[in-house]
C-alpha cells in the first residue's frame, strides 16, 4: 500500500522579508512505495522533518492531502488518524525516545497496548524483535541504562512490533557512531526489503548506499537527486 | 505490563521524586481537612455528650461557684463546694420543678491516702435523674456503700479497690466514654460520699467545711415542668434563695458552644486559606510537570495514541496522587489528632469526643474522594496541554 502526498506544503506565519509566511515545505507531490527506502537527505531545518511529519500523520499540511490507500489522512479525526497511525505507521523519532518508566519490553510492546491487551503471540514478537535488534538480555533494562545506539534500536523495534506497511526513521544514526550507524540503516534495509515502505530523513552520507530513491530537500524545496 | 491501563501506575512509581512532592501537597490537604473535620466534629461531640451526661435543666450551686463547677466539668481540675442542706426545702417550693436531687462533690488528693488525685461525684439514688440513666448501662443494681462507679478514663477496673482518704471502695463499673471531664470523676452514693468527706475532714483536707456531712450538699440538679420557661424558674431561684446560684444548663453550653462556634471558623478558615495556597501550588507544580513531560507525551502520540488517551493518563495520574496523598493524609491526621486530643482539649477548654468508627471511616472516605476528585481538577489545565502536545515539534527540540 502507497503512502502518497498530493500538492502538499506546510507555511506557517513568520513575517520574511519577502512575505508574512515562512514556506516549510513548498508544494509538492511525494510518494513512499513498498520495498523501498526512500530517503530525504539536506541540511537542518531545509524541511524534511515537516514533510516526514506531514507524510505520517502527526501535522496536517497547510494544503494538500496525504492518502494512504483510499483514505485521505486528514480527513478523519483524531481518535481515527490515531489509531490508523498506530495499526500502519511505525514511527522512529529524532533523539532517544524511551519511555522512562518503561523497560525494553515494555516500551516495545506499548503499540501494542494503546487499543488491546498484550498476548503471548504480541510478547513473543516483542522478544524476536530484541534479538533481531541486537538488545538480547536487556529485555528488562531501563532507557537511562541504555546507550544512545541501544535506545535507537529499541526505537526500531516499537516501530516494527505492529507489523507497519510504512516506517517513517527521522534522522535514525543522529549521534551516533559509525558501527551503530550501520547496524541501524541495515535494520531499516531489511526492513524494506521484507516488504515494508521506509521513510528515512537523514543527512547521513553513507545513508545513500541503502536507498532506492534519494530526494534532496534545500529551502523547503523537494527534488530527486 | 500487558494493558495500558498499568501505564499510570508505573508513572508514578518510576519517578519517586516528582510523585513525592505532588503527593506531599496533596497529604497536605487530606491532612488539613481530616485534621479539621475531627477537631470540630470532636469539640461539638464533646458538647452534646456534656449535655445529654447533666440531665438537668437547672444546676444550684453555692454564689460564686459556677466557675468552680465549670472547672469541673469542662477542665478537668477536681474540685469541691457546699452548701447548706436546707437550700433543697427552699428551692423545692420553686413553682415549675418536676424533679430535684442533689449531688456532693469531693476532690481526692495526690497522697499517700488515696490511690489517685480524682473528682468525686455522690448522688442520692431516691431522687437521682441525672447520673442514674447512663450509670445503669454499666451496673444493673443499686450501688451499695463503699462502692464506686469509675469514669472511662480512671484507671481502675470492676472489681479492683481504689482507696480515698483512707477509705477502701470497691470499683462496681466502669462507665463508657463521653469525651467530657466526667471521664474522670468516681460516682458513689450519698452514703459513701459523705463517708469520704468525714474522712478527708479528719485528715485536715478538706479545709472549707468543718460542717456535719449530713447538713451540706454541693449542687442541686433540677428539671423543670413542661410548659414552664426554665430561664424564670432559674431568675426566680437567684431572687428568691439566698447565698445560691441557679445556672441553666443550656446557658452553660450555649458559652461552650459559642466558642465552638468561633473555634470552627478560624479552623475552616485556616482549612480554607491552606487549601487555596495547596491547590495552586498543586496547579503549578502539574504544570512544571507536563512541561518536562512534553517528550514522553509526543512519543505517546507518535506510537499512535489519541490526545484523549493522552488526557486521560494524566488525569488518572492524578487520581492515584489523590487517592494515596488522601489516604496517608487521613492516616496521619487520625494519628495526630488522637495523639494530641488531650493537649487539644486542655488547651482549648473544651470536652473532646472522637466520632464513632462509622462516622470516622465516613470522614475519611470523603476527604479521599475529595482529594480523588481535586487533584485531577487541578491537573485538567495540564492535561489538555499535553494532549495539545506537537509531536512533531517536540522531538525535533532536543
Amino acid at each position: 500500500m502507497k503512502v502518497i502526498g498530493k500538492d502538499i506544503s506546510k507555511s506557517y506565519f513568520r513575517e520574511t522579508k519577502e512575505a508574512n509566511y515562512f514556506h516549510a515545505v513548498e508544494k509538492t507531490d511525494f510518494e513512499l512505495e513498498q520495498g523501498k527506502i526512500t530517503e530525504i537527505m539536506g541540511r537542518s531545518g531545509s524541511g524534511k522533518s515537516t514533510l516526514l511529519n506531514i507524510m505520517s500523520g502527526l501535522l496536517a499540511p497547510s494544503e494538500g492531502n496525504v492518502f494512504l490507500g483510499d483514505t485521505d489522512l486528514y480527513s478523519l479525526n483524531d481518535k481515527k488518524l490515531s489509531k490508523l497511525r498506530n495499526e500502519n505507521f511505525g514511527i522512529i523519532p529524532q533523539g532517544h525516545t524511551g519511555i522512562a518508566s518503561l523497560n525494553t519490553l515494555e516500551n516495545i510492546l506499548l503499540p501494542v497496548l494503546l487499543y488491546k491487551k498484550a498476548s503471548e503471540e504480541t510478547t513473543q514478537r516483542a522478544n524476536r524483535l530484541i534479538e533481531t535488534v541486537g538488545l538480547k538480555g536487556l529485555e528488562k533494562a531501563y532507557p537511562k541504562e541504555l546507550s544512545g545506539g541501544e535506545l535507537r534500536r529499541m526505537a526500531i523495534a516499537r516501530a516494527l512490533i505492529m507489523q507497519p506497511k510504512v516506517i517513517f526513521a527521522d534522522e535514525p544514526t543522529g549521534d551516533l557512531d559509525d558501527e551503530n550507524t550501520e547496524t541501524v540503516l541495515k535494520l531499516l534495509r531489511q526492513t524494506a526489503d521484507e516488504g515494508i515502505a521506509v521513510m528515512l530523513v537523514t543527512h547521513e552520507a553513507q545513508a545513500e548506499k541503502y536507498a532506492d530513491v534519494v530526494y534532496k530537500m534545500d529551502g523547503g524545496k523537494l527534488r530527486k537527486h | 505490563m500487558n494493558s495500558i491501563n498499568q501505564l499510570p501506575f508505573k508513572n508514578v512509581l518510576k519517578h519517586p521524586v516528582r510523585t513525592g512532592m505532588l503527593l506531599l501537597m496533596t497529604v497536605f490537604l487530606s491532612f488539613s481537612a481530616f485534621a479539621g473535620t475531627l477537631i470540630i466534629k470532636s469539640l461539638q461531640g464533646g458538647i452534646d455528650s456534656l449535655n445529654s451526661r447533666l440531665g438537668a435543666d437547672i444546676i444550684v450551686v453555692p454564689r460564686n461557684a459556677q466557675q468552680g463547677l465549670q472547672s469541673i466539668l469542662l477542665q478537668g481540675v477536681p474540685g469541691y463546694f457546699y452548701m447548706d442542706k436546707s437550700v433543697t426545702e427552699k428551692v423545692s417550693k420553686v413553682d415549675g420543678i418536676e424533679k430535684m436531687t442533689s449531688q456532693y462533690f469531693l476532690a481526692s488528693i495526690g497522697a499517700n491516702c488515696c490511690s489517685m488525685p480524682i473528682q468525686i461525684i455522690g448522688f442520692d439514688p431516691d431522687t437521682d435523674f441525672s447520673v442514674k440513666p447512663w450509670l445503669e448501662k454499666s451496673f444493673n443494681g443499686t450501688l451499695a456503700d463503699k462502692q464506686i462507679i469509675v469514669g472511662h478514663k480512671v484507671n481502675a477496673f470492676e472489681g479492683e479497690q481504689l482507696r480515698f482518704y483512707g477509705v477502701v471502695c470497691d470499683v462496681a463499673g466502669k462507665l463508657d466514654e463521653t469525651g467530657t471531664e466526667l471521664d474522670n470523676a468516681v460516682y458513689c452514693n450519698e452514703s459513701t460520699i459523705k463517708t469520704l468527706i468525714k474522712a478527708s475532714e479528719e485528715m485536715g483536707v478538706n479545709v472549707l467545711t468543718k460542717a456535719d456531712p449530713d447538713t451540706l450538699i454541693s449542687s442541686l440538679m433540677i428539671k423543670v415542668k413542661d410548659g414552664y420557661d426554665i430561664q424564670k424558674v432559674a431568675d426566680y431561684i437567684n431572687v428568691h434563695v439566698k447565698r445560691v446560684e441557679a445556672v441553666k444548663t443550656q446557658s452553660m453550653i450555649e458559652g461552650i458552644s459559642d466558642s465552638l462556634e468561633r473555634l470552627s471558623f478560624v479552623v475552616s478558615a485556616l482549612v480554607a486559606t491552606n487549601w487555596v495556597v495547596v491547590l495552586i501550588m498543586l496547579l503549578i507544580t502539574f504544570s512544571m510537570v507536563i512541561n518536562e513531560r512534553k517528550r514522553e507525551f509526543a512519543i505517546l502520540r507518535v506510537i499512535g495514541s489519541s490526545k484523549r488517551s493522552l488526557a486521560k493518563t494524566v488525569l488518572f495520574e492524578a487520581v492515584i496522587i489523590g487517592v494515596v496523598g488522601g489516604g496517608l493524609g487521613v492516616l496521619l491526621s487520625s494519628g495526630a489528632v488522637t495523639m494530641f486530643s488531650k493537649a487539644i482539649e486542655k488547651k482549648l477548654g473544651l470536652p473532646l469526643l472522637l466520632p464513632s468508627f462509622e462516622e470516622l471511616m465516613c470522614y475519611a472516605g470523603l476527604t479521599v474522594l475529595l482529594c480523588a476528585v481535586v487533584a485531577p481538577v487541578t491537573a485538567a489545565l495540564s492535561a489538555y496541554r499535553a494532549s495539545k502536545v506537537d509531536a512533531g515539534t517536540v522531538l525535533r527540540e532536543e
